[in-house]
């Protein structure tokens, strides 16, 4: 709570921290949570990865019907107990169709973790490059950015990517105009917060310093705005990635995502709901991937983000107290300067 | 709660707080077996460098280290009350009612969604729960008036943000005697000030001290406004007491070497500098700005930071600034080496006009000018090594090869006083001293003809300012450097300065050779400000 | 302020203005020929161009766009081969599909929109910052880090699948209440609220948990500044420094937050819609985009683009309110 604290405590404590990824992947080893999150995303990525193969040892594949595992007299719901849980489909089987669960499971996390990580791609890019151009272009440049901006935090993101899918041409591959409608449609948020960085950033003495050095604007924005901008970016984006995944599913859900007969989770858990009480299994499948998957990809985000800036007081972890000490401090010393306007 | 005048008002026995640093293992000493006492009324300044521990102890008067982790042992009594030992209720009666406390920054310790005298009244009512609405608003009133807020009545119920900041310290002093408190523990109370102010906050304290008779224990890092306010000197280092007894005798005769060592730092108004600066013959005018004008916003809301300033720096010389907050000493500093584009006015430099120059067009002389910054921490690119950033301007000219560079800059580290194998090290593994230290071997490394330095020693700590300053000095007469050191605080201007130039609201209200305006101020606001610096001898403090 | 506000307002048309710009784009030029698809599929060529007369498709795109933005200010008339259509203002046009005003149908669908929003806003404001301040003030405990993994997985759960959890439990297995069909509140209030119920906790249980974490770090900020110590070192309680000083600073953003939510929902509780088969505007949408309505289409997105626009203004106005140490510029 003192001036004092920050110097005995820790003589770094007053620079930013996480100067190296090793220091960040320490840090991050830290916590068990981020790590396991890792660790189920990992294996999925695997899985997804070696869908095909999996499918094969299985041998089943995604889109042969078998209308012998189905009672078509009550409907369709699969035969045996657990959706038809057995040897041969190891995760049962679609009620109305017989389609192989499991496999359409695997399939499933390809299109999700496609649209995922590529829209997300897409977002950091876009925020990227927008957000710099407006905080060091000229006030022209900054003002129609900012307004450009505005309209896309405006614009109802799910509202107008599913109003897109009634006007492009029906040939167009879903996975792909999935990404770019995403990607496109939602970039609003990270370019604020890179510019709004990046103006903060060059409020600093040492981007000052850089360009009384004489460097131009790209190379101040590439040699001393990027490496800083690292850490916010990336924690955002881990926030945007499982966002992303779930708009992916939303849509699949609503009938405007991927088309049929790809597998999607979204898609699944909307012909689900006429199923719940027949087989519930067909619910809770895609239910529990789709969760896991958000849910992983959401601690580990909270993770990356202590790790790359333990300033930020954590969720799920201690720290609070220090945290206080430092503002306090940087205050003390910034303040026991008299500085000038 | 009756006590005889002889007991002391304070006790500290022993005392030591350790912090449990966060990363699991290790626990932080802030004090260790400090011991203390203050008898009724008497004042007391804790003075020390950062990192001493003073303010921790003050905390432990009050029992504010309860319940944040740290562990506190040894004995603390404030007016007999054991603070150790009291149960949480005994304790909050302490806080506020026998000992209270006045916090360094009178803007962020004030609640800013409720009016003062609000506040002010709800510690009355803390202490005074019988009392009504009515009586405890009178009080706050009262002490507002009493503190010199003018037409209390009525400022009492402005918040926090609609008052200077003078008047918010006031009115936090004003909280402070609500309850009419044995004990006043101030945290650098005038820290946050301007020196005006500073000055009329430190005369405030001392009368209320003769009126109400009341302890005070002053925490802070200035020996002149310790000096000036108490009787009685306690010097801290690394959690330790150092030395301890009577202020005069302290500052007139200290014992402990590092105590002398303290006192030698301590830039000195009044004393001439040591050294004058030789005129190596080549005078000529090197940086001029004629009716020069800066101004920020638009429309209404139009702030002009620099208003119709006109200087000339000749090469070689040392020109400082002085001014109070808001002043435009920093964006005058910052437009002279083109950071910021004036708005009106000329700026030449050897000659050519400047001022209205696209970043383009500065680029060949750019690394003529070159600047040093206030903050240690965020002039250096903390994700950089600090050869890296030495380097830069080195590389942007492109006339050295990577070899010749890397030894060029080893060389500059080695000049400033660092490793020259501290290359590839980054900001955050060095002090404040030594950061400043790096932001200087990268102002010299394009070999600048003018370096302006903003405030390049006010958030360091004395003996750290009193080896950078000296390091400037050096650097100065040896590259023939012209410098323009701009500080809100006259002593070290002073010991740098050849000419003098002092600001206020955005104009240039004296100007002259730095000895004759410090001896001979001819404008009032020099004098005012003169006056207002702390000095370390006692004696002259109350002259 | 009336300054501000005025700016405000001028921004507000600006990026609205430029959404619609956009919006006219996307779906009237892009796609070719919208003449087809008001048509229908039946349609000889003839009838075709009959359409495309009607629509003044042959005019040039910006006097499309001028008509289409003076539909929304002043009305239009269409002529139907027999008489005139008045369309009023605001006007987005007829319906491919019936020939209905679209501002019609939005004007229906609303109050089921409307219901959901409120509801859920009701519900994330209780459990959302609840659950935040208790785990703010239970700081370190065992409530603390359960809270924080259940704020995680709400965080985590899209509302298709929460709420099939909950029809599942509350409509399948349990029986304790109805599967929702929706209740006009004007007919039944009862059965409105009855109905509503699950839609509500839904939607609701998914902002609560962006609630819940906002509101923690937000008390866990205002607790740690220096007037809170200032209070501290004066003898106040615990209780009386949160209920005192830092609720206030704690709320501010929850409750700019809660505005711009409450606008945006009327886009966002699309999901929500669809799953309980509420007759809201984000189904409307969702059908509409099936039959590739285009007027409805646009019109919702205007409107909802609209919504959210208005709301973020709202959000400032209101956090500036809370905090007074916030400048409006």
């Amino acid at each position: 709570m003192t001036t004092e604290l920050i110097t005995t405590q820790e003589p770094e404590a007053g620079a930013a921290p996480a100067s190296g990824a090793r220091q960040v992947w320490r840090r991050l080893r830290a916590r068990k949570s981020a790590l396991a999150a890792a660790a189920v995303l990992g294996l999925l990525v695997l899985l997804a990865l070696g869908a095909p193969l999996l499918a094969a040892l299985e041998g089943q594949d995604a889109n042969s019907y078998h209308d012998t595992l189905v009672d078509s007299a009550r409907g369709g719901v699969p035969l045996g107990s657990f959706g038809g849980i057995g040897a041969e489909h190891w995760l049962g089987v679609e009620p109305g169709t017989g389609r192989d669960l499991f496999v359409r499971l695997l399939f499933g996390a390809r299109v999700s973790l496609l649209v995922g990580v590529g829209a997300t791609l897409v977002q950091v890019l876009l925020g990227l490059a927008v957000g710099l151009a407006a905080a060091l272009g000229g006030r022209a440049v900054e003002s129609a950015l900012g307004h450009l901006t505005d309209v896309m935090v405006a614009m109802p993101l799910l509202v107008f990517a599913i109003a897109l899918m009634a006007v492009v041409p029906a040939d167009f591959p879903r996975p792909v105009l999935l990404v770019v409608a995403i990607g496109l449609l939602n970039w609003g948020g990270m370019a604020r917060l890179v510019r709004a960085q990046a103006l903060g950033l060059t409020k600093l003495d040492f981007v000052s310093a850089a360009r009384l050095t004489g460097a131009s604007r790209r190379r101040v924005a590439r040699r001393e705005l990027l490496p800083s901008l690292a850490a916010p970016v990336i924690t955002y984006a881990a926030v945007l990635l499982p966002a992303n995944i779930v708009i992916e599913a939303s849509m699949s859900f609503l009938g405007v995502g991927v088309k049929p007969p790809t597998p999607s989770w979204g898609q699944m858990l909307s012909t689900a709901t006429t199923w719940f009480r027949a087989d519930p299994m067909y619910v809770l499948l895609p239910a529990l991937m789709l969760f896991v998957t958000t849910l992983a990809f959401t601690v580990l985000g909270d993770g990356l983000r202590t790790a790359l800036d333990p300033r930020q007081a954590s969720r799920l972890g201690v720290g609070r107290k220090r945290r206080t000490t430092r503002t306090s401090g940087a205050r003390t010393r910034t303040s026991g300067a008299g500085g000038t306007a | 709660m009756t006590t005889v005048t002889d007991t002391p008002l304070v006790v500290v026995d022993d005392l030591s707080v350790r912090f449990p640093t966060g990363t699991g293992d290790g626990v932080v000493r802030a004090v260790s077996g400090l011991s203390f006492t203050l008898a009724p009324g008497g004042a007391l300044a804790v003075v020390g460098e950062s990192g001493s521990g003073k303010s921790t102890a003050a905390y432990a008067l009050l029992g504010l280290h309860r319940g944040t982790g740290a562990e506190v042992t040894g004995t603390v009594r404030v007016a007999g009350q054991d603070v150790q030992a009291a149960d949480d209720a005994a304790l909050r009666k302490l806080r506020g009612g026998t000992a209270a406390m006045v916090f360094q920054d009178p803007l962020s310790s004030l609640d800013p969604y409720q009016a003062i005298g609000d506040q002010i009244a709800e510690v009355h009512r803390l202490h005074h729960p019988g009392a009504g609405r009515r009586a405890s608003r009178a009080r706050a009133v009262e002490v507002l008036d009493r503190v010199g807020i003018p037409d209390a009545a009525r400022r009492a119920r402005s918040r926090p943000h609609e008052f200077s900041g003078g008047m918010r310290q006031r009115a936090l002093i004003a909280m402070a005697l609500a309850c009419d408190p044995r004990l006043l523990v101030a945290d650098e109370p005038t820290t946050a000030l301007d020196v005006t102010v500073q000055a009329q906050i430190l005369g405030l304290l001392r009368e209320l001290r003769e009126e109400t008779g009341m302890g005070l224990i002053l925490v802070t890092h200035d020996l002149g406004v310790a000096a000036s306010s108490v009787d009685e000197l306690l010097v801290m280092k690394d959690g330790r007491a150092v030395e301890h007894g009577p202020a005069r005798e302290i500052l007139a005769r200290p014992r402990e070497d590092y105590t002398r060592e303290l006192l030698a730092a301590v830039p000195r108004v009044n004393v001439r500098r040591e050294t004058v600066r030789t005129p190596k013959g080549d005078d000529s005018v090197l940086l001029e700005a004629t009716g020069l004008r800066r101004e920020f916003g638009r429309g209404r809301k139009t702030v002009t930071a620099v208003d119709d300033v006109s200087l000339t720096i000749r090469a070689g010389e040392t020109v400082g600034i002085v001014g109070e907050s808001g002043s435009g000493k920093t964006t005058l500093g910052r437009m002279l080496v083109r950071l910021l584009e004036p708005t009106g006015g000329e700026l030449r430099y050897e000659g050519r006009e400047i001022g209205g120059l696209k970043d383009r067009e500065l680029r060949s002389f750019r690394s003529e000018l070159q600047m040093v910054f206030q903050d240690p921490v965020s002039s250096l690119n903390p994700r950089r090594s600090i050869g890296e950033s030495i380097a830069d301007p080195l590389r942007a000219a492109g006339r050295l090869d990577d070899a010749a560079i890397v030894a060029r800059v080893r060389e500059l580290l080695e000049r400033v006083g660092l490793d020259p194998d501290a290359y590839h090290r980054y900001p955050h593994e060095f002090s404040g001293g030594q950061r400043q230290r790096v932001g200087i071997a990268r102002a010299l490394a394009p070999e600048p003809k003018l370096i302006v330095c903003d405030e390049p020693v006010s958030a360091l700590d004395v003996t750290t300012q009193a080896q950078v300053v000296r390091l400037l000095g050096e650097l100065q007469r040896e590259l023939g450097l012209a410098v323009v050191f701009i500080a809100h605080d006259l002593a070290v201007v002073r010991q740098v300065s050849d000419r003098l130039v002092v600001m206020r609201g955005g104009r240039i209200v004296e100007e002259g050779p730095a000895d004759t305006v410090y001896e001979r101020p001819r404008h009032a606001y020099t004098q005012g400000l003169l006056a207002a610096v702390p000095r370390l001898e006692p004696a002259e403090a109350t002259a | 302020m009336t300054g501000y506000f005025l700016r405000r307002a001028l921004g507000a048309l600006a990026v609205v203005l430029v959404l619609s710009a956009v919006v006219y784009a996307t779906f009237y030029i892009a796609p070719g020929d919208p003449a087809r698809l008001a048509c229908g599929p039946r349609c000889n060529p003839e009838q075709i161009r009959q359409v495309r007369e009607q629509l003044s498709l042959n005019d040039p795109v910006y006097v499309q766009y001028w008509h289409f933005l003076q539909g929304i200010v002043s009305g239009h008339d269409y002529s139907t081969g027999t008489g005139v259509l008045h369309c009023q203002a605001p006007c987005f046009g007829l319906s491919y599909q019936n020939d209905q005003q679209v501002t019609d149908l939005i004007v229906q669908r609303l109050p089921a929109t409307a219901s959901l929003a409120t509801g859920a806003m009701v519900v994330w404001l209780l459990l959302g910052t609840g659950t935040g301040l208790l785990s703010a003030l239970r700081r370190g405990g065992l409530t603390e880090r359960v809270l924080t993994w259940l704020t995680l997985a709400g965080t985590a759960t899209p509302v298709f699948i929460s709420g099939l959890g909950l029809l599942m439990l509350f409509c399948a297995y349990l029986e304790w209440l109805p599967f929702p069909t929706y209740v006009p509140l004007g007919d039944d209030p009862e059965q409105w609220a009855w109905n509503m119920l699950l839609p509500w906790l839904a939607l609701g249980l998914l902002e609560s948990a962006k609630y819940a974490r906002l509101t923690r770090s937000s008390m866990l900020e205002t607790l740690a500044e220096d007037h809170i110590r200032t209070f501290r070192a004066y003898g106040a309680t615990e209780r009386s420094l949160i209920a005192r000083h830092a609720l206030r600073g704690a709320v501010a953003p929850v409750v700019a937050l809660t505005a711009a939510d409450f606008g945006s929902m009327f886009g966002n509780a699309m999901l929500t819609e669809m799953m309980f088969g509420l007759p809201g505007i984000g189904q409307l949408l969702v059908n509409a985009t099936r039959t590739i309505d285009l007027p409805v289409v646009v019109a919702v997105v205007m409107v909802t683009g609209t919504a959210v626009v208005i709301a973020n203004i709202v959000a400032d106005l209101l956090y500036a309110a809370a905090d007074r140490r916030v400048v409006l510029r």
